[in-house]
């Protein structure tokens, strides 16, 4: 995004404030977390599955140039027009060109975390193009003139109230309610309208199959299959890595995906998308066309290391169970990707030097870890992305951004402290006869501004030891 | 997870860890204490420090080095190492093989991986312990630290001693899987996240009615107690080697 007044302490400052803000995550968060156990209460069968999500993505991974090579085949043979974009502002440009080529000027957007990669309702508002959000939690952000808090429910940060009263402002003349099916009902009639009346349908991609060049989409409300079935042009993005190898490997990363999305053991739809309306056919699109997007993708993939954070299926489960996200919801993080997978995935995308404080948010509980339905190591990610910020020699972009003499100095003087024994001692012994008179600044300052300070004790471990008499050699 | 025990030592050694070397010293000799009560010999390496933590999560993976390779150099017998903390013992056990991935010390890093026993897993598994209370009845809670639960899997263990005292009611937290918010270098690096999340905490220790919260983990209690104290909440909490050692000795 870039925003030059980005401060991730400011938006956290601002968000630990909202009381209603946090009252909405954390019970979203919370329901989200109870639905997800209930749909993998046995540990034993999940994490069998956790290790099949994690070999399918690995192995996807692992040949991706022959993969994505043989899907843009097997869609072109499959009738489907295949796009390569480098950066986001190509995507959008392929998808403008798209447009124009059809005269088409109103589109319908199934959610897709990509075209929010992309700003892609920004740039084709500002070719005078119109734009509507079909998801109800993308329209309700929408309608606010916001961008997504979470990955899988983007408006999760409003609660009824709120949305009650947006729609009553900003939906020509609806009437006031917080009954929700009769909002359901507001939003309904004014999307029925737009499928109507649009020129093209825009879809994610949760998945796309190599080996068949199918193209499968999550979804629950519908919207989605009406995009990519009622206009006469359906174009789906996806960043590169979505690919999986066989079809074969559909079944358990959906499995994983939609319950460590919402605890579903399916969603109400489920398409696979392999062709445009075909001779004879009497509904579907005219055309089908898939752009393909790196943005920072592939130089990821060249670090094995790094390439884990590609595994991702966009789940969200991990923000669902972060004791950082749940307290200050999506927007503090200021990118695209919030949480734990934000964490990694937007100082690779965005450099480490805009991203800033983001990648020392967390206690590193390993929280993400556990639930992550493809193993993806996000805590050992996070370090390296804090050894980047340091590493004058890294790889990330950004890498060394933050390296500054007198931090640098405080850890080679801790270090060696912790490597002379007596150094150690001695220090230990000092803390213990004058820390505790050290005036309250720096850590101590921050410390303290909601706990007591630490008490070094009179006399240390080591000291103890041997005025009882315990074999110190 | 996959564990393995060793069958009742001899010797072992002691890893104090460096937060109860400065601050809590005392809850190091109560498990020392628990230790010794059960007939093995213990061993305290002086030229012992830190796991090497603090620079490890800080972005400062050769300092980190540095320090985790002192630790190999003072624990250099063939004994069962036992640290009184599921997270330095979590760092020396989990972490330290990728720390020295492609070092030349790797096997040694290895073996000595091997070696690493959390307190409580180390007094339930190998030792076998059987505690009898001497204390009055008192109504604690369990706060679980996210490495002694996620990369130990010592959690039921460390309660499990605590139940064995007759006149203690252990009562769980509401969210005993939750990070308390310390998260070493976090706590100052993030102080306006950490204090929501301790804040919880708090409410969900007052919540279960308990006078003291105990833990295994001196660098949660530290956070815990710390913002309990500024807070006046009124209740304490201890390392469960002291509270322990107290309840079973006299």
């Amino acid at each position: 995004m870039g925003d030059p007044t980005f401060s991730f302490e400011k938006n956290v400052e601002t968000a630990l404030g909202d009381t209603q803000l946090r009252a909405n995550f954390a019970f979203a968060m919370s329901t989200l977390y109870q639905k997800r156990k209930a749909v993998f209460a046995d540990e034993a069968e999940t994490e069998r599955l956790r290790e099949i999500g994690n070999a399918v993505r690995q192995r996807a991974l692992g040949k991706l140039p022959e993969l994505l090579e043989k899907l843009e085949k097997k869609c072109t043979e499959n009738g489907i027009q295949v796009h390569w974009a480098e950066t986001t502002e190509e995507a959008n440009r392929i998808i403008l060109k798209i447009m124009e080529d059809h005269q088409a000027r109103r589109m319908v957007k199934g959610k897709s975390m990509v075209s929010e990669e992309m700003h892609l309702n920004k740039f084709l508002e500002e070719h005078g193009k119109e734009v509507m959000e079909t998801d109800l939690g993308e329209y309700i952000i929408q309608l606010a003139g916001e961008t997504p808090s979470h990955i899988i429910v983007p408006a999760v940060h409003k609660n009824k109230d709120q949305i009650a009263r947006l729609f009553h402002e900003k939906i020509p003349g609806a009437p006031y309610t917080e009954k929700v099916e009769e909002l359901n009902a507001l939003a309904r009639k004014t999307l029925r309208e737009k499928f109507q009346h649009a020129d093209i349908g825009l879809s994610g991609v949760n998945m796309a199959v190599a080996e068949t060049g199918t193209l499968c989409l999550v979804e629950n409300e519908g919207n989605g299959r009406m995009c990519t079935t009622v206009p006469p042009v359906h174009v789906a993005v996806m960043g590169l890595e979505k690919v999986v190898e066989k079809l074969s490997d559909v079944p358990p990363v959906l499995r994983l995906l939609t319950g460590s999305a919402t605890g579903q053991i399916i969603t109400t739809y489920f398409n696979m998308i392999t062709t445009p309306r075909k001779p004879g056919e009497k509904d579907g699109p005219k055309e089908v066309h898939l752009v393909i997007l790196d943005n920072g993708r592939s130089a990821i993939l060249g670090d094995p290391e790094l390439r884990q954070t590609l595994q991702c299926i966009r789940c969200g489960t991990c923000l669902n169970h972060c004791p950082v996200y749940t307290r200050i919801g999506g927007h503090a993080y200021g990118f695209v990707y919030p949480g734990p997978i934000g964490k990694i995935l937007t100082p690779q995308m965005e450099g480490l030097e805009k991203t800033g404080g983001i990648v020392s948010a967390s206690s590193l509980c390993n929280a993400c870890e556990e639930v992550c339905p493809v193993k993806i190591p996000i805590p050992e990610l996070i370090r390296r992305m804090r050894n980047e910020s340091y590493d004058p020699k890294g790889t990330v972009p950004g890498h060394g951004y933050k390296w500054n003499l007198p931090e640098v100095l405080v850890w080679k003087i801790w270090a060696l402290v912790n490597r002379f024994p007596r150094l150690n001692e001695l220090a230990v012994k000092m803390g213990g006869l004058f820390g505790n008179r050290f005036p309250k600044i720096g850590p101590i300052k921050q410390w303290t501004r909601i706990r007591t300070a630490p008490r070094l004790a009179r006399h240390s471990l080591h000291e103890l030891v041997k005025a009882e008499g315990v074999e110190n050699e | 997870m996959d564990k393995r025990y060793p069958e009742k030592p001899n010797t072992v050694y002691f890893f104090g860890t460096c937060l109860i070397d400065a601050v809590y010293p005392e809850a190091g000799m109560a498990a020392i204490r628990l230790l010794q009560r059960e007939g093995v010999r213990v061993v305290f390496p002086r030229n012992q420090s830190c796991c090497g933590q603090p620079a490890y999560n800080s972005g400062f993976p050769d300092e980190a080095r540095a320090v985790a390779r002192q630790q190999l150099d003072a624990f250099t017998e063939d004994y069962p190492i036992v640290v009184p903390s599921g997270s330095c013992a979590g760092m020396m056990k989990r972490h330290y093989p990728m720390l020295f991935a492609g070092d030349r010390d790797l096997n040694r890093v290895r073996a000595f991986s091997n070696r690493i026993f959390e307190l409580t897993e180390f007094l339930v598994h190998v030792l076998k312990v059987k505690l009898e209370d001497r204390g009055d009845p008192v109504q604690v809670t369990w706060h679980s630290s996210c490495h002694a639960a996620r990369e130990m899997g010592v959690t039921e263990d460390s309660k499990s001693l605590v139940r064995q005292l007759k006149h203690v009611t252990l009562t769980e937290l509401e969210k005993e899987r939750e990070c308390c918010g310390f998260g070493g270098t976090f706590a100052v690096k993030q102080p306006a996240i950490s204090a929501a999340m301790v804040t919880d905490k708090i409410s969900d220790i007052r919540s279960t009615g308990a006078e003291q919260v105990l833990s295994g983990d001196c660098g949660c209690l530290m956070n815990i107690t710390g913002a309990m104290e500024r807070g006046k909440v009124g209740i304490g909490g201890r390392h469960i080697a002291e509270f322990l050692w107290e309840r079973t000795n006299g």
